[in-house]
């Protein structure tokens, strides 16, 4: 196989993590919302802690995203 | 946001190979805006020591820190001004975090996590300002400030506790059959914590930075009947980048205290 070619199949390939970043941040997002609407005086409260779990589940994707970049750029 | 990261990576990809081969060599460059320039080449003993445009935008950054933390609270009124009021409201921020997760022995680094916080934050609001280097999009700047932060937690770890930190790595309450697998577990997971902290801010830099240049292009490209839609896209997503700056900011800063505390207090 075509080295490019392989580079640009290898890449698209390491951007399906980005699909465990959206359906994380999607999961994290519905339960607050689930339970800001159940108690919204204690959603306040975990503002902090569903922008740090936003964070960390983004991340993950973005690592996924960084292995492509790195096929794509240094190889 | 997955699907669209993932067309940036496509994208990326055809402007960064294909640009040379097309005619009229409009293609869009994105990864150009990373480019490092040095501006005063240095050599000192040999290692390539220039003041580059990463150093010019760190130093830009500090400068403009120092010149408004200075200022604002100049006038060091018990009831503040409106600028001394926005220093003490970071301090605050910053303070409630610290003693939020590290609690008060942890106050004793509230001078390093403010000086962390307010420097990423700066450095990535810079990184929003139109043709300006963003100097936390290269992996090199993060993994220097989370290697430092890595290593100096394990020595406050050490030095607190002992040689007993390492109980750190087995949590209690715990069958011994089970220890086989989780102590190396727990050992591997807090030996990646310097590569998911520095790649975090990096890669949302970088990748937002990337985005931006490619759907600028996309406006370009377009032209004046097509080029609204992308244009509207880039604005509201312009407004974003400054939300995940300041969030990827505040990420580092908590997650450094999360690690403060658990060198500190150990679960």
């Amino acid at each position: 196989m075509d080295p490019a070619a392989a580079k640009l199949i290898g890449a698209g390939l390491a951007s399906i993590a980005l699909v465990g970043a959206g359906v994380g941040i999607g999961i994290i997002f519905g339960n607050y919302l689930s339970g800001a609407l159940r108690n919204p005086s204690a959603a306040q409260g975990q503002f902090a802690n569903l922008l740090l779990g936003f964070a960390l589940a983004e991340a993950t994707g973005l690592f996924g995203l960084v292995v492509a970049l790195i096929i794509l750029f240094v190889f | 946001m997955s699907s669209i990261l993932f067309a940036v990576a496509r994208v990326a990809a055809e402007a960064g190979h294909g640009g040379a081969g097309e005619a009229g060599g409009s293609m869009i460059d994105p990864m150009h805006q990373f480019r490092i320039e040095r501006i005063i080449p240095l050599n000192v003993f040999g290692l390539d020591a220039s003041f580059t445009n990463a150093s010019l935008w760190m130093l830009i950054a500090v400068g403009l820190i120092a010149a408004f933390l200075t200022y604002s609270m100049r006038g060091r009124a018990l009831v503040p001004t409106r600028t001394q009021s926005v220093a003490e409201l970071a301090y605050e921020f910053v303070a409630d975090m610290v003693h939020h997760s590290a609690g008060s022995e942890g106050m004793r680094f509230f001078p390093f996590v403010f000086t962390l916080f307010v420097f990423i934050l700066v450095c990535n609001m810079l990184g929003m300002v139109p043709y300006s280097f963003t100097v936390t999009s290269h992996i090199i700047v993060t993994f220097a400030l989370a290697a430092f932060i890595f290593i100096g937690v394990t020595v406050i770890g050490f030095a607190k506790h002992g040689a007993g930190f390492l109980k750190f790595f087995v949590p209690s309450g715990v069958p011994a059959v089970m220890l086989v697998l989780l102590v190396p577990i727990e050992l591997i997971s807090y030996l990646t914590r310097p590569m998911s902290l520095s790649v975090r801010l990096f890669a949302n830099m970088m990748a937002g930075h990337t985005m931006l240049k490619v759907f600028g292009g996309f406006v370009v490209g377009l032209g004046f009947i097509g080029g609204w839609a992308p244009l509207a896209f880039m604005v509201v997503f312009s407004g974003l980048e400054v939300l995940i700056a300041f969030l990827q900011a505040y990420v580092f800063a908590v997650l450094t205290c999360l690690y403060l505390n658990d060198a500190l207090h150990m679960h």
